[in-house]
């Protein structure tokens, strides 16, 4: 059998976090009541007229920018003209002719090696609403809640070959999004989609073949699943003679199959021609210059100023920058306790472990930085057992409790009272005169026995070193 | 009282002097409504409760100082395909029959606060395609003139019903010479202002890069005054303009002494009835003996204007008219299995032929493999005849044409061959495409009685010129008669 | 010569334009289409050389609105005009999923 390649591009949609609409001022909201984020112009209405929402084109700059983008210094939106019940308009407003970014590249990471994948253009368009399937009637059900919610579509080139290139591709966007604070990226939601165009050639060939178009690709995996599917559908139908079609086709994640979206009644013919009631973008030096200064430290800069400033390892700084929300906490963490390196092991430790003991994405993360330094605080300066203080982070990576109260209450506090240990040890030491004489003529278990004996008596005033120590000096003392 | 012959001013005039009460007008016209509407069907709705409810609250605004405008108190009607909240909207099509706006248009607010009160919706050519008003869903308008003869279109409607003393004023829209073209037909006056003075919200759209919603009045004062109120920025219409010089009625004062008139050569070429050439050469006259200067120069680009025009116009109209599907508002097809069914059904049974006719060719020109050939050639062709009309605007402040190159015609007859009626818009056209301002005066009239217009065309923004031109000319002409008038005799008001 | 109207292209533009004609109406679409094509035709000798498509005929300034929200809930009067609706969602027939 002949050896085969797949060539993949991707077509990333990624909803911008605006508050409203791309063209109007509805809520962009997510999950609200059926058509309650409508008006005139999203739905549609006759004598409703578009008016370009400001953010909408920062966002798409700041987006275009971070990806090494050349911003087009002029653009326009266009008319994408196609009859489907979730399009109001019956076009959707995108950018065809001129998008607002082109020919840019971002650099991935897989188990080969960095590679870059370019980037063809980025456009603005509008998101269409959502239909739901009526059983009772047989009928379909429209909710134009999305429907003119921002997007950006993000044309990579064919320069994929692989699942893993193609999923380490996504999060590579999906990090820089959320960096950017320009978009969420949640798959779930569907503010983060991608359409797979996948092509097979035989190996060392350079000729392309015919590419085929995967819909409905709701997670990471099903891309994969889809990936491997189609490369294998496409090879089978070259193995056996037949010619891959140039189509669309949808996946089902539960079937694992995917199938042609075709019919007679699509033309897949867009006619798209400029939008007449949208004037053209005229972006300004200025205002390039203004979103690059507003562009923050990206993942890649910040993992290597973890290594070189707090000097963590470098896989600890890869996990700490993997979202924006997760190293800003992080850095908070860090400056109010002012010791990075201790505040990494709490987030590689406990933060991480709690994060995936309890599925939580770090946009949840509802603990403040500061009850965290503190308990750090703590610990450093030994007014808390390690042990006790694992617990109480528990508590404040749930309530966010204030640890420093929260561990007086509970009487966690180690009170370092040696007056009062040495009362306790020489009283104990007395009253046990057996055991005693059996620790000085070399029983080290007993040594155990004492210290839990010290410690159940002190109940905490003091921490188990401070014991041991005070123990070991008395048995020199009295030996 | 007999005050049907005064101007919409006029009549605001009288109200504000407390000799004509603001019910007393919208008896009156409700009085011409009812002796005249069996005939001509110049509305498609008429609110007739509504209006007198309006008018005694404007009759108390006026009083107490609400409304202070020139035209308040003074019955307007309402082109059909703009959006009044609450009141059946339907582009005189069947694919809006039932159809009741939430909102309102942009010029209707304007209106509401000027105090003007609005008495229906007037008839047009469906969706605004066609020039006879006979493209109507709901039946033609007839003619004030001679019943026999269309109104023009596709503002057809607006026209009759002001010429008819059916209303006082109207807004039309415009989008290849829909005021300009009726206002002619009907013995009228009509602008179309420069693209994006009035606000295109609430206005359903032919085609977006083109409409312009205009006045219809009796005379340029009338014209001018209402403008002045429909005129302004608006944040909701992205090609709306942020201009400053919106005070049209004072610029009515002035002569045309030293001003320059241009005349494209071309315009006066094959296919103008020799009437209508004779009353335009006397216009030219007329405004020559007020110490205008007119010239005559070459427009090349004059042939192409049809074709880049349909072009364009069919395009947008192909995508605009997409949302009419039944499924948010509007008629829905009977009898249909499964969505694209639905689809077809809805369209074919909705619309009629001639934006069928449209809608065909619009999408033709933008499908795959033609884009270029027709859209793309017809946008360069727009492009160079806007540098054409440029260049002329360098050497002269008005261009001057007539309005159409015939008076009224039959009913019945313009249908027949689309493709001759397209062509009766040869004058019209240009003006949209570059987005230029322009008014129609009646200059004259035909053998056969019907009504001619000049056409006086300004550079963008250049209103004022064309208004003080039409008016200097109106004043040397004289009045002009009204169709309901028994004699026909000039007679000043 | 402009392009010939074929009844595949009408059936085509039909498709995209969710029109349906019967025979007769389609004969009659190809022969207006191709009087109207023909007749535009006539811009193929104008050169256009050098010109830019003018799309806008102003567009020399941004038109832009602020992010902020300004609509509520208006489902009511944007379901007023619904042919069908059901559970505050516009009604259509069955799409294919």
């Amino acid at each position: 059998m002949k050896q085969y390649e797949a060539v993949i591009g991707l077509e990333v949609h990624v909803e911008l976090a605006t508050k409203t609409k791309i063209f109007c001022g509805c809520s962009t909201e997510f999950g609200g009541a059926p058509n309650t984020h409508t008006c005139p112009v999203c739905t549609g209405m006759p004598g409703s007229l578009p008016v370009l929402n400001k953010k909408v084109v920062e966002f798409a700059l700041k987006a275009g920018i971070a990806a090494n983008c050349k911003v087009s210094r002029y653009c326009k939106f266009d008319r994408k003209n196609y009859f489907y019940p979730d399009n109001p308009q019956n076009y959707q407003i995108s950018q065809l002719y001129l998008p607002i970014c082109r020919n840019g590249w971002v650099e991935i990471e897989t188990s080969a090696g960095k590679k870059k994948v370019r980037i063809h253009e980025m456009h603005m368009e509008e998101d269409a609403g959502k239909l739901i399937h009526d059983e009772w009637e047989d009928c379909s059900l429209v909710d134009y809640n999305r429907s003119g919610v921002p997007l950006i579509e993000i044309v990579s080139e064919p320069d994929m070959e692989n699942a893993e290139e193609v999923i380490a591709y996504l999060e590579k966007l999906r990090c820089m999004m959320q960096y950017l604070g320009v978009s969420d990226c949640k798959l779930q939601e569907g503010s983060m989609r991608a359409d797979v165009n996948l092509s097979v050639r035989e190996a060392g060939t350079r000729a392309m073949g015919t590419r085929t178009e995967m819909k409905n690709l709701n997670s990471f995996k099903a891309i994969a699943r889809a990936i491997e599917g189609e490369r294998e559908r496409q090879i089978e139908l070259l193995e056996t003679g037949r010619a891959v079609m140039q189509e669309t086709r949808r996946w089902d994640d539960n079937k694992e199959s995917s199938y042609t979206m075709r019919s007679k009644e699509d033309a897949k013919d867009y006619r798209y021609f400029p939008d007449p009631d949208l004037p053209p973008i005229h972006i300004s030096e200025a205002w390039i210059n203004d979103v690059c200064a507003s562009i923050p430290e990206l993942r890649e800069e910040k993992q290597e100023r973890y290594q070189k400033k707090y000097g963590l390892p470098a896989y600890d700084a890869g996990l700490l920058t993997e979202s924006r929300a997760l190293s800003e906490l992080f850095e908070e963490t860090a400056k109010v306790c002012g010791n990075a390196k201790k505040a990494a092991n709490w987030f590689m430790g406990e933060v991480l472990r709690l994060m995936k003991e309890k599925s939580l994405e770090p946009e949840q993360l509802r603990f403040s930085p500061g009850h965290l330094a503190d308990l750090i605080l703590m610990v450093e300066k030994k007014e808390v057992s390690a042990q006790n203080a694992k617990r109480v982070f528990e508590r404040v990576f749930e309530e966010d409790i204030d640890p420093v109260a929260y561990i007086e209450e509970q009487g966690m506090k180690i009170v370092e009272d040696t007056s009062l240990l040495n009362d306790v040890l020489n009283r104990i030491l007395d009253e046990n005169p057996g055991p005693f004489s059996e620790l000085l003529g070399g029983k080290e278990k007993v040594f155990g026995f004492f210290v839990g004996k010290l410690m159940k008596e002190l109940r905490g005033k003091a921490s188990p070193d401070t014991v041991r120590e005070a123990l070991a000096k008395e048995i020199v003392k009295r030996s | 009282m007999d005050f049907e012959k005064l101007t919409a001013l006029q009549l605001a005039e009288k109200i504000k002097q407390n000799q004509i009460s603001v019910l007393d007008g919208v008896k009156q016209v409700f009085d011409q409504i009812q002796k005249n509407e069996p005939k001509l069907h110049a509305y498609l709705d008429i609110y007739k409760k509504d209006a007198y409810a309006r008018a005694k609250q404007v009759e108390k605004g006026i009083a107490d100082g609400t409304y202070t405008g020139l035209l308040a108190g003074v019955p307007i009607a309402i082109k059909d395909n703009i959006c009044i909240k609450g009141k059946k909207t339907t582009c005189a099509s069947k694919i809006l029959e039932n159809f009741i706006p939430q909102y309102d248009a942009e010029v209707i607010k304007r209106l509401d606060s000027a105090g003007l009160i609005i008495i229906g919706k007037t008839n047009m050519d469906e969706f605004a395609m066609g020039s006879t008003t006979e493209t109507s869903a709901y039946g033609v308008t007839r003619n004030p003139w001679n019943p026999e003869h269309v109104p023009g279109g596709s503002s057809g409607g607006s026209c009759a019903a002001v010429a008819s003393g059916e209303a006082y004023l109207a807004l039309g829209s415009d989008t290849g010479g829909s005021i300009r073209q009726p206002s002619s037909y009907c013995g009228i006056t009509g602008i179309k202002p420069t693209y994006g003075t009035v606000s295109r919200y609430g206005l359903i759209a032919y085609a977006s890069s083109l409409d312009q919603i205009g006045p219809v009045g009796k005379d340029t004062a009338d014209c001018a005054a209402l403008l002045e109120i429909i005129a302004g920025h608006d944040r909701k219409d992205s090609t709306s303009i942020e201009r400053q010089d919106l005070d049209f009625f004072k610029s009515l004062n002035g002569s045309v002494a030293g001003m320059k008139f241009g005349v494209p050569k071309e315009y006066l070429s094959e296919g103008l009835e020799p009437d209508v050439k004779d009353a335009f050469m006397e216009t030219l006259k007329t405004l020559t003996r007020q110490g205008a200067i007119v010239e005559f120069f070459s427009m090349k680009t004059t042939e192409y204007m049809i074709p880049a025009y349909y072009i364009i116009a069919s395009a947008e109209a192909s995508s605009n008219l997409e949302r009419f599907d039944g499924v948010k508002y509007g008629y829905r097809g009977a009898d249909y299995e499964g969505l694209h069914d639905m689809y077809k059904k809805t369209r074919t049974e909705g619309f009629g032929e001639e934006v069928k006719r449209r809608i065909m060719l619009g999408s033709f020109v933008l499908s795959s493999g033609y884009y270029d050939a027709y859209y793309q050639k017809a946008l360069k062709t727009k492009a160079l005849i806007k540098k054409e009309f440029d260049q002329a605007f360098r050497k002269y402040d008005v261009l001057l044409a007539p309005a159409a190159p015939y008076t009224a015609p039959k009913i019945g007859e313009s249908l027949k061959n689309p493709l001759a009626m397209y062509l009766g818009d040869i004058y019209t056209v240009a003006v949209n495409l570059c987005g230029l301002p322009g008014i129609t005066v009646p200059c004259g009239i035909d053998q056969g009685g019907l009504p001619i217009g000049v056409q006086m065309i300004g550079e963008c923004f250049m209103e004022k010129k064309i208004l003080r031109a039409a008016k200097c000319y109106e004043m040397a002409r004289g009045a002009f008669p009204s169709p309901w008038k028994e004699a026909k005799e000039y007679e000043t008001i | 010569m402009s392009k010939m109207i074929d009844e595949e292209t009408i059936e085509n533009v039909c498709i995209l334009a969710k029109l349906s004609l019967n025979e007769e109406e389609k004969k009659k679409a190809r022969e207006d289409m191709q009087r109207i094509l023909d007749y535009v035709e006539k811009l193929e000798e104008l050169d256009t050389g050098n010109a830019e498509p003018l799309s806008h005929i102003f567009g020399d300034k941004n038109v832009f609105r602020e992010d902020i929200v300004t609509n509520d809930d208006a489902r009511e009067a944007m379901l007023f005009n619904a042919p069908r609706a059901k559970e505050w969602q516009y009604q259509v027939p069955k799409t294919i999923l």
